[in-house]
């Protein structure tokens, strides 16, 4: 069964990250001066086969441990895991 | 015996050529090792060198590390064989866990390229043919050459004098002022425990040769060629 999983990339908390910075200190000067914190990260979207929800999410947990994400400096986060169609979009009727 | 040095070519590498020019500047043969290979081929040492291998995607240095060429590095550093890894190479040694911490983009935002000036460390003198205290002068050019690491990994890189090289004034004075990409404690370069893997960020083989401006970089392949020398006995045994 292919189940599709969303998850985001994140620099940790604390570390430098000046292109987050950069980012967020041009806000005020486009009127938006109540944005109290602002991260850039990584969007990833894939579709895993797998026999159950659970085996899904724990291979994409060890694909971020292992490649996605470097854990010494990223963390990352699984925001939705869903049944896939088993036809991709762009080639479905 | 001539030491034979090993340079791996990633698809975008980019300082291999450079690399393989500079062993050869300083008397050692190079030898050409392409990221397919399964194996090194005999070499003495092993050069990562720098550029933007697989584009950078993902994180710099992320894929390169599960290049088939890679099984084979590792083996060969963990049976302490001398591998430097160079800007691209550092990253590639860092994702492959074969150095501690990682390295971001730079405090700045900009890509930087020029001269710098670095102090090497070698404080208990432990790691054979490293100078220490020493300023020596090596161009960088990087857009992510922070270096990072948690404070407590930091401070075990200090204890065990893993740290190899810091930017620094021309006096060899280390502050901020004289940090080119906002590097922890002015990390430039840093060494595993056992000082056989080494990774900077400035590149060695740009400051060999006396024609084209400063040679700092000659005391780094000094070492990486020496290393190499002082294990060739017992390479030899072992080969049999």
């Amino acid at each position: 069964m292919d189940f599709g999983v969303q998850m985001v990339v994140e620099l940790k908390e604390g570390l430098a990250d000046p292109q987050s910075r950069a980012i967020h200190e041009s806000l005020p000067t486009m009127g938006w001066d109540n944005v109290d914190f602002l991260s850039v990260g990584k969007y990833f979207h894939f579709h895993v086969d797998a026999p159950d929800r659970d085996a899904a999410v724990e291979q994409a947990t060890e694909m971020a441990e292992r490649f996605l994400s470097n854990p010494v400096i990223e963390r990352f986060d699984i925001r939705d895991v869903y049944v896939a169609d088993a036809v991709p979009l762009e080639t479905g009727e | 015996m001539t030491v034979r040095v090993g340079v791996v070519t990633f698809p975008g590498s980019l300082d291999d050529r450079d690399a393989l020019r500079a062993v050869a500047t300083m008397g050692a043969e190079p030898v050409s090792i392409w990221h397919g290979d399964r194996d090194l081929g005999g070499v003495d040492a092993v050069i990562l060198p720098g550029g933007f291998s697989y584009g950078d995607h993902l994180r710099a240095g992320a894929i390169a590390r599960f290049a088939r060429v890679m099984d084979a590095v590792r083996a060969f550093a963990h049976d302490g064989g001398p591998v430097l890894g160079v800007c691209n190479g550092f990253q590639v040694l860092c994702e492959a866990g074969l150095l501690p911490g990682a390295l971001i983009r730079n405090r700045s935002l900009s890509f930087v390229c020029r001269w710098v000036n670095l102090r090497t460390e070698n404080p208990s003198g432990n790691f054979t043919n490293w100078p220490d205290g020493e300023v020596i002068q090596i161009p960088i050019k990087h857009g992510e050459g922070q270096f990072v690491a948690d404070e407590s990994t930091l401070d075990r890189l200090e204890r065990g004098g893993q740290v190899a090289l810091r930017y620094c004034s021309p006096s060899g004075g280390v502050d901020d002022g004289f940090n080119p990409n906002g590097a922890a404690r002015n990390i430039a370069g840093i060494r595993n425990q056992r000082g056989n893997v080494v990774g900077l960020m400035p590149h060695p083989e740009h400051a060999v040769d006396p024609d084209l401006g400063p040679t700092g970089g000659q005391a780094v392949l000094e070492w990486l060629i020496a290393s190499a020398h002082a294990r060739q006995p017992e390479h030899a045994v072992s080969a049999r």
